[in-house]
């Protein structure tokens, strides 16, 4: 796979006049990692409440509290019932240290999983927005079953009969994001990052070094025109000129459009093909080297999408 | 098996143990056959024989893929299935060395392709498929290979109706691969899906090990879950925590025996009772007519046909004065049609 430095024509020509920094490929990644996560970019809610007419979030997931670093509930979009679900981040330290920095525990996965759940009955979409350093590392988290929380959740995800759309709207890390990401489609903001895991984590894992982070970034090179070309996300969504931070407005405008598109392309196609499709989606990512021919390469792709 | 020799060994490094506790520096290098619990030393074939756990303190060392293989119930070989799947390297990716370079490395120290080994296995006259990870190879992370073969073993099983059993033993996803390497979560988690549709149960063995990417999909998923004496458990391991939460955590946290009493596993199990202990689940959740995944019949029927024909039998057999009794307006006990 012969990857071009940039992000291919899409995301250019998509908003006509995104450029870039920096010239050299190390400080640009490095520069996407700080934009997915920069401290004026529109979280979560700033987005539910724009794309929404009116929004009832729920809390707890009757089991044992309610994680505030998840937010799930049920928005009127376009007049139609929708189930939106995110990790939420905070603006100012009371806020970030109430929402735990977007790490979400296994009480929000399963927040997650009982809002999914009505979804399905009452049928309904699902639109998740992704924003998370990862979930949540604590002793706590892991003696109430972490790892199964999100395990189920992605196995949830995997069964719902109604459409569902995932949107990586900043920083996409972990099994945590995954969490969240099994969707028919998967959209990603251009300026986001989705990775196995944050390029702390991984510089200290590594590299055994925790300054290692911006090296980490250029290995994984986990920005959204890269993940287009693997597979693993399905359209880049453009943001405003400069970033979404700049006009929180217009980004979600932005993503309203490229949404209401795929929810309207997915209501057309019956559930038991969309299945089916999200099925193979999932199953045919991961390039590898199979002498019998098998699956190969072939996921990679080079081409840009339609429109 | 000599009962006295064994246990003369294991005393006399236990005293010793006992003796030096603190003061003696360790002068043999820990290796494959030194306890790092108790420092008794085995050879090399009754580490085997021991199924690699220390028979004085036991301690559970490490088992490769294949010899688990060999002691869950193919002690006379198996055959590994998809084994010339290989990792590409889609990200080009180098941390202190290039990922392909870790990959020929892993390769040639282990002598396996990847760091999972799927095959057709029998544990005690229990037909089932296994597909085992190897801590050995790149810490038995997974990427697009372990998922794939994952994926495979699963419809494996769904297709010939029979269980599928998962020992993980893995540091989570393989970084080297980056974004892919997380998508094998999801991947794996849908492939178990076939299973279900099969109506095929699930086992699932954590050893140590079972943490990350690894814990948060499909080893988190079994029907039924044992775990080895003292494997660490945890979607974020103690180092992680430690550094990001500044927890001070217990010598025990997310070990096995601490895990069930969390509520995370079923039993754990050592290693030394496992074939046994996996051979019964099987057959306690065999399905009455056992006639695999061309079973059209839903199992509520079979109950209802099986249970109907129990109790007519029963009832035949029933001694002449009891049926007397049970059988109202016929005193004289013939038929009263």
């Amino acid at each position: 796979m012969t990857a071009p430095r940039r992000g291919g024509g899409f995301v250019r020509k998509a908003t006509g006049k995104v450029r870039r920094a920096s010239q050299s490929p190390d400080e640009d990644l490095w520069a996407s990692v700080q934009m997915a996560r920069h401290a004026e970019r529109p979280y979560t809610l700033d987005y539910i409440t724009r794309l929404c007419s009116d929004f009832e979030e729920v809390h707890g997931d009757r089991l044992y509290g309610d994680d505030a670093a998840l937010v799930a509930g049920f928005g009127r979009y376009h007049d139609r019932p929708t189930a939106f679900i995110g990790q939420q981040k905070g603006r100012d330290t009371n806020e970030r240290t109430f929402r735990n920095f977007g790490m979400a525990g296994p009480e929000g996965y399963r927040k997650a999983m009982r809002v999914m759940e009505i979804a399905n009955r009452l049928g309904m979409p699902v639109v998740t927005l992704i924003d998370t350093p990862g979930a949540f590392p604590g002793a706590s988290a892991e003696e109430r079953g972490q790892g199964g929380a999100i395990s189920r959740s992605i196995q949830m995800m995997w069964r719902l009969d109604v459409p569902t759309v995932a949107v990586v709207i900043g920083e996409g890390s972990s099994g945590g994001a995954l969490g969240l990401g099994v969707a028919d489609r998967v959209l990603m903001l251009e300026n986001s990052t989705y990775a196995v895991i944050s390029p702390e984590g991984a510089s200290a894992i590594l590299w055994r070094d925790a300054s290692k982070a911006r090296q980490a970034a250029q290995a994984f090179k986990p920005t959204a025109a890269n993940c287009y070309r693997w597979g693993v996300v399905d359209a880049v969504v453009p943001e405003p000129e400069g970033g979404a931070h700049t006009d929180h407005d217009q980004a979600a405008g932005i993503l309203d459009q490229y949404l209401f598109r795929t929810l309207t392309e997915l209501g057309a196609i019956p559930a038991s093909e969309r299945r089916r499709a999200r099925r193979e989606r999932f199953r045919r990512l991961g390039p590898l080297r199979d002498p019998e021919g098998g699956i190969g390469m072939a996921t990679g792709r080079e081409t840009p999408p339609p429109g | 098996m000599s009962r006295v020799g064994r246990n003369i060994h294991v005393s006399v490094d236990r005293l010793r143990q006992l003796a030096h506790r603190d003061a003696r520096p360790r002068k043999i290098k820990a290796d494959a056959g030194t306890c790092p619990k108790c420092d008794s030393h085995f050879s090399a074939d009754e580490m085997q024989r021991n199924l690699r756990v220390c028979t004085a303190c036991g301690h559970h060392f490490p088992v490769s893929a294949r010899e688990r293989l060999e002691q869950l119930g193919a002690p006379g070989g198996y055959e590994e299935m998809w084994p010339d799947l290989r990792a590409a390297d889609p990200l080009q990716f180098t941390d202190l060395k290039p990922y392909t370079e870790r990959i020929a490395e892993a390769e040639k120290a282990t002598g396996m392709s990847e760091a999972i080994v799927c095959a057709d296995l029998e544990v005690r006259h229990a037909p089932a498929v296994a597909a085992v990870m190897d801590f050995a190879f790149m810490g038995g992370s997974m990427g697009a290979v372990v998922g794939e073969k994952f994926a495979r073993a699963c419809d494996r099983a769904a297709q010939r109706g029979v269980p599928l059993i998962v020992v993980a033993a893995s540091g989570g996803a393989r970084m080297q691969e980056g974004t892919l390497a997380l998508m094998q979560m999801a991947k794996t988690v849908i492939a178990l899906d076939s299973l279900a549709a099969a109506q095929v149960p699930v086992i699932v063995v954590l050893a140590h090990p079972t943490t990350g990417g690894v814990w948060a999909s499909f080893a988190s998923l079994g029907d039924v879950t044992y775990a080895e004496p003292g494997a660490l458990i945890a979607f974020s391991g103690p180092r992680v925590i430690e550094e990001t939460t500044r927890e001070v955590l217990p010598a025990d946290f997310g070990r096995a025996e601490r895990q069930l009493e969390n509520g995370q596993v079923d039993a754990v199990v050592d290693r030394r009772l496992l074939a046994e202990r996996i051979g019964r689940v099987l057959h306690i959740l065999r399905r009455p007519d056992d006639d695999g995944p061309t079973s059209t019949q839903a199992p509520a029927l079979q109950w209802a046909q099986g249970g109907a024909q129990w109790m007519g039998d029963a009832v035949q057999a029933l001694p002449r004065k009891v049926m007397d009794r049970i059988r109202p307006g016929s005193p004289d006990g013939e038929d009263a049609g």
